[in-house]
């Protein structure tokens, strides 16, 4: 089968991982994947405003993810986040809510702050993929580096990274988001029409490419920190 | 609130020896029935009541704008309203991320069911009739995805469209009844510690550690999904519970279709 980018059914589009590329969040990183832009700043931990919603075993997590009025090739995004763009921040939340250990930092609050400075179908994972790795460079202790790949049917086929046009014309869409290190799967989204067998093909190709996303993450942290040794040691 | 934990960890003890707080089989439903036109000033409504938890669905129909960039898929819009009467901690005022979440959950299957025909309620290129659907959550006593998922379905299908004339919907006068051949279920299950129940009731979602919905159509097809809360979910699990949708959806399905015709 033909894909209208040429790509194979399980290929990922071009994507580069950079970690700390802000100057003032704790944290940070910059994922550019395919035509996607994804920028996220994480702060914390920290003191939680508004006081009564500090949770004394744990920290919170507040997610948001947003879509820059700019970022899509149709008009200008006018307005308030949508309710599209709330439903990603809670599931992106809970993610984190899994992967951070949370229970180090009680009375706490860690803030994640995703933006979508360009869109190309894929953007909450390709933003979640970003936070991952901000977290990280932000030094906050987690289990692991979520990653993760959105997977669909397009043309009948199960294939993996859709791009808006396969988005919009595909007969499935499911977003994932996993930890390599257990294979769980920390989010899953879909919408569509899909079979059991189709499903369950879909998950697995998914699993295996959020390992080549998760590589990547680990790549840019690896970077980063071999870049302030040398800084460091002269 | 410290009762709410009290009962929580009651909840997670006897999960552990293999029992549920109200008795019931790790994934079985509690009662579920289903009252048809209960809002006869709506095109289309329906009470769903499982175990305590009701939700009511309404349905509207209201002329306006095809969507720009898919004119084939008629207009459908979905909406979720956790009422302040149903939980004390639903607050009134801005919709909360769980109301968003949960409307665009059932909008989802609804949409993806492809079940609606929107051929009637096309008029001309710039106008079409709306549908509007609104969940309304009026006693939350646990899963109220699904409860809600069932009221979407059984609202649907006994809803009436209004004539179209003079550029005007007439109410009193009926130009058929909408079609929606599918019947998308929804099925929630939550996971406490290593284990998952099905339906969790008000005392199960306070121990709860994660959330997935599963919808499914007729013949065995999934329509939609979504993980929520912290706790991840294999692949074995996630196809398994699969497995247990179709087969709880269908019974659903036979209660709608008695309940609706």
């Amino acid at each position: 089968m033909k894909r209208h980018d040429g790509r194979k059914e399980d290929e990922l589009r071009k994507l580069k991982v950079e970690a700390g590329v802000l100057k003032r969040a704790d944290g940070s990183a910059l994922v550019e994947w395919g035509n996607n832009k994804a920028l996220v700043g994480v702060y914390g931990p920290q003191e939680v405003v508004p006081k009564h919603m500090a949770n004394p075993y744990r920290a919170i997590i507040n997610c948001n993810y947003r879509m820059a009025p700019f970022s899509s090739k149709e008009e200008h995004g006018r307005g308030i986040p949508n309710r599209r763009a709330y439903e990603i921040g809670k599931v992106a939340k809970h993610v984190f809510e899994n992967a951070v250990l949370t229970n180090k930092f009680p009375e706490t609050m860690i803030n994640i702050q995703m933006e979508i400075l360009q869109s190309d179908g894929g953007t909450r994972v390709a933003a979640i993929t970003a936070a991952a790795v901000a977290l990280a460079d932000a030094g906050i202790p987690m289990r692991d580096i979520p990653a993760g790949v959105a997977v669909g049917k397009v043309d009948g086929e199960i294939v993996a990274d859709l791009d808006k046009v396969e988005d919009n014309t595909g007969e499935a869409d499911i977003p994932l988001i996993f930890s390599p290190k257990n294979e769980e799967i920390l989010l899953l989204q879909m919408d569509g029409l899909l079979t059991k067998e189709e499903f369950k093909k879909a998950l697995e190709m998914a699993k295996e490419k959020s390992k080549e996303v998760h590589e990547l993450q680990v790549k840019a942290l690896k970077k980063k920190y071999e870049e302030i040794s040398k800084e460091v040691m002269g | 609130m410290i009762l709410d934990e009290v009962k929580a960890a009651y909840a997670k003890d006897l999960l552990k020896e293999g029992k549920r707080v109200d008795g019931r089989e790790f994934l079985e439903y509690r009662k579920i029935s289903i009252e048809k036109g209960v809002i006869p000033n709506a095109e289309g409504s329906a009470l769903v009541n499982i175990g305590d938890t009701k939700v009511v669905a309404g349905v509207k129909f209201d002329l306006t704008e095809p969507y720009p960039d898919s004119e084939e898929e008629g207009v459908l819009v979905t909406s979720a309203e956790l009422s302040p009467l149903a939980h004390p901690e639903f607050k009134a005022g801005r919709p909360s991320e769980e109301s968003i979440e949960l409307a665009r959950v059932i909008d989802r299957g609804v949409r993806s069911s492809k079940g609606i025909d929107f051929g009637p309620l096309t008029i001309s290129e710039e106008k079409v009739i709306g549908v509007y659907l609104d969940l309304y959550i009026i006693d939350n006593c646990g899963d109220m995805m699904d409860a809600a998922g069932i009221a979407a379905a059984a609202a649907l299908k006994n809803a009436r469209i209004p004539k179209y004339e003079d550029e005007k919907l007439i109410r009193e006068e009926t130009a058929g009844t909408l079609k929606f051949d599918k019947t998308p279920i929804a099925n929630t299950f939550i996971k406490i510690g290593d284990k998952i129940i099905l339906d969790p009731n008000e005392v199960e979602e306070t121990a709860s550690d994660g959330k997935l919905t599963l919808t499914t159509v007729e013949n065995n097809i999934l329509c939609a999904a979504q993980k929520s809360g912290a706790a991840g979910f294999k692949i074995d699990e996630v196809i398994e519970l699969l497995d247990k949708a179709f087969e709880k959806s269908n019974e659903i399905r036979e209660i709608v279709k008695k309940a609706v015709g």
